[in-house]
């Protein structure tokens, strides 16, 4: 699996909004996006998965995943995508999920219009991915309002992993949680990395999340990407001052930044 | 690894007053009429071609004509001319309008304001004051009132205000309550501010938003009780030009004479209409995070 | 589920028992003179006090009150001046006609309202939904009674569509009697076969029943269509998109689900503007209901009709907002929580 970004523009009208030069997600990474709210990374997030347009933008250039590209695409051919391909998680995990309903009939009806037919099988694949995300069966059967912030984060990575996805692009998926339960979902998602070879496109303002996390970071500032390259270069000696503001708020990170100077020095 | 250089951030797109006027055809073209209606309400005695037929001026040898050149709009069955009692009668709609809300946010917001502050047992009475006023649509309990009451325009601002103020009551203790429980007043009453700095000068500010803008949208429906009090005869009585006691009485004649129910009808929907625009595109205008109401 | 059910049903009965008051209010303490305003304007002095006295008039207010109360809840609400009959029978003898009236009304509002938001939800911006949007705010503008007068004109004046006058055609009383089961024309004659007066009384139905319909559609319509928007853009319709499933889908099977529920709450509303709608539109078509008997009862300053119509319509109206909130709570589990 491949994702390929090109020269990804989005724009309201003549106001440029989010503007990606060059950016490649493939199997097995983990790639982190950060800047703060109006930079752009969501809007970006928002063509990858093709529903840029709903919200008003007009989007040009090139995405495409292995062979398909995905701007311009047919609404149909873009439903083929979303939901056995790549699938999104977002901010708020209470309303993620439709609040009338019980998260596993959510679960099933996804599964079924992605070709799942059979019931057992719909069953089986759900349970395997609750087994994933370390839940139990039984929260399949609550309603959203009967479950935390962090379990339905993991219920959405579940279902996720339950309609297969290769590419799981997550937006914000923290910034409603409390520090522990965050530290424990971007646990769960660096194993299933592991474990799975899931490709994962992180989305943060928060500097730290994506420090612990990502392989590559893309900062991205005002709609720009303003630095990007592999974590530890990009947190351990940041070129733009912008990145350095970022990494100046997550105190946690500035001795990271000591110890990789302290090792690019010793290398000269 | 590479910088780019980064753009400047664009100038501030926060909306002015123009560019959401221009958002809001319709809000500006129902404060148009509005102001075209409260003009013509002002100027009814140089606009009216006949200014005395708005009162007791009878003309027997004139009745019932069909509009023409002499009588744009016809004359009515004792002779009057329509347009001038349609021009005139822009004085009575708006002003019952005006009053009745004004009264019924007098007394419903004080209320409101009285039950969301202090809370507790007052809360509880108060609002369930309000229950059982609103449990009786309003234009019933305005009818009953008014049915009592000796047919007046003074006893149709009566009943209606009457009916209308439970909602801003509700309104208001809603908003006062919530605004009560913001930090800065829980700052003040630790600081030892006195109840009623706070309450005046601080939570009522800030309350008035939400029952102000219901006030705006309320205005088309009042003019449409009150015209349909004067249609059932409890409003404004003979010769006063009120479009519902004009459209009453032409009710007898209007299958050959149309013309007596048409106009008048036709102005109490164009005045509802302005002021519902007007109400929902304040609406829009002062919670533009909300969805649009049209 | 239940506890919610119960909170709501005392709730309910508090209110009763508060309109209870209210009209004893109306009834005793407004007009200024109870006993006469009771008895109506051709009374004798020696009547009026022989009234005042079996009112209780003299009686200290907590003692009125009770008695009010008591014959109150035993159907005791009081004489028509106008038909001499007791008021409670007269309005449920004349209530059948109202409610087929008023719910016909519902119904047309309710299927075409719906249509129509949805339609312009569906079409946000485009020309369908600005014309929807226009006719919305006019139906909120329009004075009922005066569109009752435009449209029978139109009708039945000059293009002799549609009849005029009362519920059926009272010819077919003589060739085709209807038996009576529920007092509904349009349902009797469809219960007993009597297919004349069936259409006689369709075709009496739709004219008034449209122009009662017309504020309720335009309410219905922008609330669905706010309703519909609300949710297509919320979050889980986002995440809905995201997984594949189609706008139309996500209509049909996911906000549908999540828009009736502010529908119902909206027919509620509706249903009390509506009923004060039919009884305008009752005077203009001459149809037997509530309404008629209220025009009858003002003009005849018959008091006791006056205060037990408000009363009985209060009811109603508590009734019907306490099954729109169990109806609710049943489509939607986040509302039992409250």
């Amino acid at each position: 699996m491949k994702l390929q970004i090109n020269e990804l523009e989005v724009s309201f009208g003549s106001r440029r909004v989010a503007h990606v030069p060059q950016l490649t997600i493939e199997t097995g990474q983990i790639i982190g996006i950060v800047g703060e709210s109006g930079s752009g990374k969501s809007m970006t997030a928002a063509s990858i998965l093709g529903f840029a347009d709903k919200l008003g933008a007009r989007v040009r250039g090139s995405v495409r995943l292995d062979d398909l590209e995905l701007v311009g695409a047919t609404s149909q051919v873009l439903r083929t995508v979303c939901g056995s391909r790549m699938a999104m998680i977002f901010q708020s995990p209470a309303t993620a999920f439709n609040p009338v309903l019980r998260v596993g009939e959510t679960f099933f009806r996804a599964m079924s219009l992605h070709g799942e037919k059979s019931r057992s099988a719909r069953a089986d694949r759900a349970r395997a991915a609750m087994a994933q995300v370390m839940l139990p069966d039984s929260a399949l059967r609550r309603y959203p309002h009967q479950l935390s912030g962090g379990q339905l984060q993991r219920m959405a990575i579940a279902l996720a992993l339950a309609l297969r996805v290769e590419l799981l692009v997550a937006d914000e998926p923290t910034s409603a949680l409390d520090v522990t339960v965050q530290a424990e979902l971007l646990d769960l998602i660096k194993a299933l990395r592991d474990r799975e070879g899931l490709a994962v496109l992180l989305i943060s303002h928060d500097m730290g999340v994506i420090a612990e996390t990502c392989d590559t970071v893309v900062v991205m500032q005002a709609g720009e990407v303003v630095e990007t390259g592999p974590a530890n270069q990009v947190i351990g000696a940041p070129d733009a001052p912008y990145t350095r503001e970022l990494i100046a708020s997550v105190p946690e990170l500035i001795p990271v930044r000591a110890a990789a100077e302290h090792t690019d020095n010793g290398q000269g | 690894m590479s910088t780019l250089a980064v753009r400047p951030l664009a100038v501030s797109d926060e909306p002015n007053w123009r560019t959401r006027m221009r958002a809001n055809p319709l809000l500006v073209a129902g404060g148009i009429i509005v102001i075209l209606i409260v003009l013509i309400a002002i100027f009814a005695p140089l606009l009216a071609p006949h200014p005395a037929d708005a009162g007791s001026a009878t003309h027997p040898t004139d009745i019932l004509r069909a509009p023409s050149a002499a009588h744009w709009l016809g004359t009515d069955q004792v002779g009057r001319d329509v347009l001038s009692r349609v021009i005139y009668g822009s004085r009575i709609s708006p002003l019952i309008a005006l009053v009745v809300v004004a009264s019924a946010c007098a007394v419903g917001g004080t209320l409101g304001l009285i039950a969301g502050y202090f809370g507790g047992i007052i809360d509880d009475v108060i609002m369930r004051l309000t229950d059982v006023f609103l449990a009786v649509p309003a234009l019933l309990l305005a009818l009953a009132f008014a049915a009592l009451l000796p047919p007046s325009i003074g006893s149709t601002m009566l009943a209606i205000s009457i009916s209308w103020w439970p909602w801003y009551a509700r309104l208001m203790r809603g908003t006062v309550a919530s605004v009560r429980r913001r930090r800065y007043v829980e700052n003040c009453e630790a600081l030892g501010v006195r109840w009623w700095r706070i309450l005046f000068g601080h939570v009522l500010p800030n309350s008035l938003t939400p029952m102000l803008v219901q006030a705006s949208l309320d205005f088309g429906g009042v003019i449409l009780t009150a015209s349909a009090l004067s249609f059932l005869g409890l409003g404004a009585q003979d010769p006063t030009p009120d479009w519902g006691l004009m459209i009453s009485e032409g009710q007898a004649y209007f299958q050959t004479q149309w013309w007596l129910v048409t106009f008048p009808g036709l102005a109490v929907l164009l005045t509802a209409l302005a002021f519902n625009l007007v109400g929902d595109g304040l609406r829009d205008l002062l919670d533009p995070n909300r969805m649009p109401s049209l | 589920m239940l506890r919610y059910i119960v909170r709501r049903t005392v709730s309910a009965v508090v209110v009763v028992l508060g309109v209870v008051a209210l009209t004893f209010l109306i009834a005793r303490v407004v007009p200024g003179n109870p006993a006469a305003s009771w008895i109506g304007p051709r009374a004798t002095p020696a009547e009026i006090a022989v009234v005042s006295r079996q009112l209780g008039l003299n009686r200290p207010v907590p003692v009125q009150i009770w008695n009010y109360f008591r014959g109150i809840a035993g159907g005791n609400w009081g004489i028509s001046i106008h038909t001499h009959r007791s008021v409670l029978s007269d309005i449920v003898s004349r209530l059948p006609a109202s409610l087929e009236l008023v719910i016909s009304a519902l119904i047309i509002a309710v299927v075409v309202g719906v249509a129509l938001g949805l339609i312009a939800a569906r079409w946000q911006g485009k020309t369908a939904d600005h014309v929807i949007k226009a006719l919305t705010v006019i139906a909120a503008s329009m004075p009922v009674f005066w569109l009752a007068l435009l449209m029978q004109w139109i009708f039945f004046q000059k293009l002799h569509w549609l009849p005029v006058a009362g519920e059926y055609s009272l010819s077919l009383t003589y060739t085709h009697p209807l038996h009576s089961i529920t007092g509904i024309p349009v349902i009797d004659a469809l219960l007993t076969g009597n297919w004349p007066v069936f259409g006689s009384a369709i075709t009496h139905l739709i004219l008034p029943a449209f122009v009662v319909s017309t504020y309720a559609m335009g309410v219905i319509a922008r609330m669905v269509r706010a309703s519909v928007l609300d949710v297509t853009s919320e979050t889980h319709a986002q995440m809905l998109r995201t997984l594949g499933f189609s706008e139309r889908s996500i209509i049909n099977r996911f906000a549908l689900r999540l828009a009736w529920s502010p529908v119902a709450q909206v027919v509620a509303l509706v249903f009390a503007y509506s009923l004060v709608n039919t009884f305008l539109v009752e005077a203009v078509y001459n149809w037997p209901g509530l309404g008629s008997y209220a025009t009858d009862s003002i003009s005849s300053l018959d008091t006791p009709a006056i205060v037990g119509l408000t009363l009985f319509i209060a009811v109603l109206y508590v009734l019907l907002n306490l099954a729109v909130d169990i109806f609710q709570a049943v489509l939607d589990p986040r509302i039992r929580l409250t």
